[in-house]
């Protein structure tokens, strides 16, 4: 039996792995290569995908998109693990009253499409003259992942034993002293949880950015789709670009890795 | 724990104080928004080929001696419309000049959302607007008479068949093919070498992939979308029997997969030896005989097939606007002016290939030797297919607007998608030809009573 979950386990595993083998197998290949149809696994490998990429005949550099991708990513990231921590604290640790209710009440905005607000947004952000500005996607994607957040931390501090806070008091600790030496350590992978999930959605986020940023703010998931074109063949182009995009996902998640793994299952066991 | 709770007002002033610092954060960034300063322009641009080239000559050739700088932004075909309309119908301002079609050009100056060029014609002698040819101006100036956009390169619709392939099989293409002997020709060729097919169609659902080729088959065939008093015609008449036809020459000989088959996949199957004709846009020729295709110098060009009318070429042109909103007109006037200008078509002959050349918009570049001498196979046939096209009248009965592939009202993009999905579904042999059409229709009929 043991034996039959790990066949099906490793299959699950290859069958979720596959379509990210064959995107950096096929960024190797030219472009006729890569568009030929039943695929050619003997063609010669190269690098011109990733020369295209880098502007190698257009000149265009993705550097700025991808620094706007990191400013977005990174800066709305930190400011949602700050937030959802003191909100996590107000809601698990220290309940005000009626938490239940503020706990729904951040989950109740997720439940919007975000679509739907994309047109007020977008109205509002030109009036105000923030179209195409990085800062903007920094405030929309702390908002749009806080409640998740929100929820990820409410449920991890939930498990900081009371009486290591009692104890802390008693010992005189002030809030902000208590939040970094006693409740961040203990908490320490749900952080990693949260802020590594905030990080992935924000980077990824394509909807908004496509639509708000333009010349200066665009970040690296709207830079991927310049290169699809309805006049020529752009696969093996599109998948170097999805490769390179995918590394500090990759990156990040690596380094959260150890923490995660007690995150997500922190919790679950009583 | 009363020591936390005391704390409890400092928890909401940290809450409060985070919240802040993304408000300054957001002040600092203010300056980054907005429409270029100096002597700079924003270009929005569609992902083709021949714009690549030209982001990669400008730097060097057009900010070098004008010290314009020229940040350009570049989508796929249906990103950039998106984004265009956008930006043009708020009149935001972001972009200065934009990359539109002959398709856009009627209703965005009609909007009001271009910037008129006959002022700028007026001082710019060294552009000669002469020499763009007659069916290029006239496809892009509005009702009111004035011109509202420069071609960058322009295309018709023509036939490409292998010539080797015909020898071979003893075939004989006529001069002037009609869509039923291009049918019987497709069926005698169909197979002729291992996994070729007859014919190439595009079967991709999209108003711009599979519509643009079928309607010019439903002009010829004596059809049309709307009568001249906006009267949905979609299933009945030309339009049907075109379809019909349509619909069994790529299903009986037409490329395999031809229900996810564009522009690129037919390029590609022409290219790899697996169709033996093909029907499609008078650019793609420069790829056929490009470097490095295995097809150079073993396709022929005959204009497109017809049935009751005297051709049946398409006329489509990616062209510059420039944003009624922008602050630099002159500047983008100058980035349009050097772009369409003969003098780049030059440049890119003489820097890349005369192949690659952004052709179809001017007279001069059809006399030029070097052009002629890299596209002796196709520069005739395309040059005839561009001169003879007759938007204002491309059918047998008078149209409502202008166009031969297209409509020309902004409804038509979504009306002409959705019914395309439909056919494709027919291509595919999920439903059959009148369904897809008695659907059609009424999504036709929608859009007609808007208008009449």
């Amino acid at each position: 039996m043991r034996r039959i979950l790990g066949v099906v386990a490793w299959l699950v595993g290859i069958a979720f792995f596959f379509p990210v083998a064959w995107m950096v197998f096929t960024s190797l290949h030219s472009e006729q290569a890569a568009a030929t149809n039943p695929p050619d696994v003997t063609a010669p490998l190269t690098l011109d995908g990733y020369r295209e990429f880098f502007g190698a005949s257009t000149g265009a550099s993705p550097w700025p998109y991808l620094i706007n991708s990191a400013t977005a990513s990174l800066v709305s990231t930190l400011l949602v693990v700050i937030l959802a921590m003191l909100a996590g604290y107000a809601l698990a640790i220290r309940p005000v009253r009626r938490w239940t209710d503020a706990l729904f009440f951040f989950l109740s905005t997720k439940m919007l499409p975000a679509v739907a607000g994309l047109l007020p947004i977008y109205l509002i952000s030109q009036r105000i003259g923030l179209l195409d500005n990085v800062w903007l996607m920094v405030v929309l994607y702390t908002a749009m992942n806080l409640p998740i957040a929100v929820w990820m931390m409410h449920s991890f501090l939930r498990e900081v034993p009371v009486a290591i806070l009692e104890a802390a008091a008693l010992d005189g600790a002030r809030l902000p002293t208590v939040l970094r030496r006693v409740i961040l350590p203990v908490a320490a992978p749900g952080v990693a949880a949260t802020a590594l999930i905030c990080f992935i959605f924000s980077w990824n986020e394509m909807l908004f950015a496509r639509v708000l940023t333009g010349v200066v703010a665009g970040t690296a998931p709207v830079f991927l789709t310049s290169f699809v074109t309805s006049q020529g063949l752009f696969l093996s182009k599109v998948c170097a670009a999805a490769t390179v995009i995918s590394v500090p996902v990759l990156a990040a998640g690596f380094a959260a890795q150890n923490k995660l793994v007690q995150g997500l299952s922190l919790g679950a066991v009583k | 724990m009363p020591n936390l709770r005391v704390r409890s007002g400092r928890l909401a002033a940290a809450v409060l104080a985070a919240g802040c610092a993304a408000g300054v954060l957001t002040g600092c960034g203010g300056a980054g928004g907005g429409s270029a300063g100096g002597h700079s322009i924003n270009v929005l641009m569609v992902n083709n080929p021949q714009m690549v080239d030209l982001q990669k000559l400008t730097a060097k050739h057009f900010t070098k001696q004008t010290g314009i700088t020229v940040n350009f932004t570049v989508l796929p075909e249906n990103d950039v419309r998106d984004k265009i309309t956008q930006d043009f119908s708020s009149q935001a301002g972001r972009y200065d000049v934009a990359s539109i079609s002959n398709f856009e050009v009627p209703f965005y100056a009609k909007n009001g959302w271009l910037d008129a060029m006959d002022p700028f014609l007026a001082k710019d002698s060294g552009f000669d607007q002469h020499d763009v040819l007659p069916t290029m101006r006239q496809s892009l100036t509005g009702a009111d008479g004035k011109v509202y956009g420069e071609p960058f390169y322009g295309e018709s619709s023509f036939l490409m068949y292998r010539k080797d392939v015909f020898a071979a099989k003893h075939l004989t293409m006529p001069a002037k093919p009609t869509w039923q002997q291009v049918a019987d020709l497709a069926a005698k060729a169909d197979g002729a070498k291992p996994g070729m097919r007859g014919i190439c169609l595009r079967g991709q659902p999209g108003w711009g992939e599979m519509i643009a080729p079928l309607t010019t088959v439903v002009n010829t065939f004596g059809g049309t979308w709307f009568t001249k008093d906006w009267q949905a015609q979609v299933d009945s008449g030309g339009f049907k029997q075109a379809t019909q036809f349509y619909v069994d020459l790529v299903r009986r000989h037409g490329e395999a997969g031809a229900a996810q088959s564009g522009f690129t996949e037919c390029l590609n199957g022409m290219e790899q030896g697996k169709v033996a004709m093909w029907y499609d846009a008078t650019s793609a020729a420069g790829s056929l005989e490009g470097q490095g295709s295995p097809v150079a110098g073993k396709v022929g060009y005959v204009p497109a097939p017809v049935t009751r009318t005297d051709s049946s070429g398409w006329l489509y042109t990616w062209a510059w606007g420039i944003q009624k909103a922008s602050r630099h007109a002159d500047d983008a006037w100058k980035f349009v002016s050097w772009a369409s200008s003969a003098g780049y078509e030059k440049l890119v002959g003489s820097t890349l290939g005369w192949a690659r050349v952004p052709a179809g918009k001017r007279a001069s570049t059809y006399a030029n030797p070097d052009y002629q001498k890299a596209s002796a196979a196709f520069y005739r046939a395309t040059q005839t297919a561009i001169t003879t096209a007759d938007p204002a009248n491309p059918g047998v009965q008078p149209r409502p607007t202008p166009g031969i592939q297209f409509v020309d009202i902004p409804e038509f993009t979504d009306l002409g998608t959705q019914v395309s999905q439909q056919l494709s579904g027919a291509i595919a042999g999920r439903t059959s030809v009148p369904a897809a059409l008695r659907a059609s229709q009424r999504l036709a009929d929608a859009v007609a009573k808007k208008y009449r």
